[in-house]
């Protein structure tokens, strides 16, 4: 990447590259399914285990270094 | 990675793009309005509200029902009577006259307990109509629906595709990077990786089950060829019926053989979902995935006795699990609005992507690509 001045000397790992990636999706999941699995606790954990990305994403973009 | 494999796989993510985004972009437009249908449709007063009685009204029942919609429109028949699913005191039933277009219903809203009629809901026009059409198959019918199941399939491939190439991109940058003082192409390189990696799961879901609800009339019109005919094979070839017996009965048979379900509709002889001589009576469960899954009851239309009934093949099973899994709509206000957000994160990463492949600069996949083939070409000069 030339046109940019990378943020690590090292190159990342494939498990490095895809931890948060997979962690996320893994809830993701989780929370697509609960919600079909059952009502009460079990839309929470939806609601909790799906707002995760939306979250991620406002601190990411809105973070100005 | 090598840099071959990663160019193979910048032009599957490219293409497949490409050709998919303007319909996904319409999908996504007209999804977000679909995903607060119900909201929608009661704000705009197409929802009838029951009235409140006095004392303890008991149902007229299904019959009574059927006979007051005949007697509104002689001229048309009643093809379904259906709960509901809030409040089994409302009960729709939609009707067809012999020159009506197959997708084209009259409805009819009517209190259960007086057998009143309540309201002539409008399904046929206005603004959530388009959308819902536009969304489906684009007024063309089933062509329309496989077509748009088509650009989903290539969809889900962009998005396999742009997972991999997630990998080469992100080497050297840690994650949730956005490079915010850079040229505005690497800001919207990193946030379309950025959105599109965080909502993977989401989108392969809606995506993958949006697919599969394309295939809604094939599915069915398998189950009518495999198990609808098997279970009434008997059937075959008998005269039409001069007139229907009771539905309160076949309703009856239906609670009888599996009472700890609750009907959820009927389907008159003569439908997509019938025979000739039967009435469906679809059961439900009343967890929210088993009131999903309905189990079609076969009941004699002339005499009310049971015909068969039998669990949902496979594959209708997964044709109605797919469907809250689309739609969003099983886990209250708090996951449509979630999903609200997500459909619109979804418009952020095609538009992105558009933005991307449409700006003319070298883009940092080829500079990528450019580094690994030179060292590669380094190894083999070694």
């Amino acid at each position: 990447m030339a046109d940019s001045a990378p943020l690590r000397r090292g190159r990342l790992s494939l498990r490095q590259v895809f931890a948060a990636p997979l962690a996320i999706a893994v809830l993701s999941t989780v929370g697509l399914i609960s919600a079909l699995a059952g009502d009460g606790i079990w839309d929470m954990l939806s609601w909790l285990t799906l707002a995760i990305p939306v979250a991620v994403i406002l601190y990411y973009w809105l973070r100005r270094p | 990675m090598r840099a071959r494999t990663i160019k193979t796989w910048h032009l599957v993510h490219t293409w497949t793009s490409l050709v998919c985004t303007l319909f996904l972009l319409m999908l996504c437009v007209t999804g977000l309005p679909i995903i607060f249908y119900e909201e929608i449709d009661h704000a705009s007063g197409n929802v009838p509200d029951l009235p409140a009685l006095e004392g303890n009204a008991s149902p007229v029942g299904a019959d009574a029902i059927v006979a007051a919609a005949q007697q509104l429109y002689p001229g048309e028949q009643v093809k379904y009577l259906i709960w509901d699913e809030d409040d089994p005191n409302l009960i729709y039933t939609s009707l067809q006259g012999p020159q009506s277009p197959p997708d084209e219903f009259r409805v009819l809203a009517f209190d259960g307990r007086t057998g009143n009629l309540l309201q002539e809901p409008n399904y046929n026009s206005g603004f959530m109509y388009v959308m819902l059409a536009l969304h489906i198959d684009m007024f063309a019918g089933l062509p329309g629906a496989l077509f748009l199941g088509f650009m989903g399939l290539l969809f889900v491939a962009s998005i396999v595709s742009g997972t991999v190439l997630y990998a080469p991109f992100m080497r050297k940058l840690t994650f949730g990077t956005v490079r915010h003082g850079k040229a505005s192409r690497a800001k919207w390189l990193d946030l379309h990786n950025l959105l599109g990696v965080v909502t993977l799961a989401w989108v392969l879901v809606v995506g993958a089950t949006g697919v599969i609800n394309t295939l809604a009339e094939p599915v069915l019109a398998l189950w009518r060829d495999d198990q609808l005919a098997e279970m009434t094979a008997p059937y075959q070839g008998k005269p039409p019926l001069e007139q229907l017996g009771s539905l309160n009965r076949a309703v009856a048979t239906a609670r009888a053989v599996i009472p700890g379900m609750t009907p959820d509709f009927v389907a008159f002889p003569g439908t997509a979902f019938s025979t000739p001589h039967h009435y469906m009576v679809a059961m439900h469960g009343n967890a929210p995935l088993t009131a999903r899954l309905i189990q079609p009851v076969l009941v004699d239309a002339e005499t009310g006795a049971l015909t068969e009934t039998r669990a949902l093949p496979w594959y209708v099973a997964t044709l109605l699990i797919s469907q809250p899994l689309h739609f969003g709509d099983y886990g209250g206000m708090p996951l449509k609005i979630i999903w609200a957000i997500l459909d619109i994160v979804t418009i952020v990463v095609l538009g992105s992507g558009l933005y991307l492949s449409l700006a003319r600069r070298r883009s940092s996949i080829e500079l990528e690509i450019a580094e690994l083939e030179r060292a590669e070409a380094r190894l083999a000069a070694q």
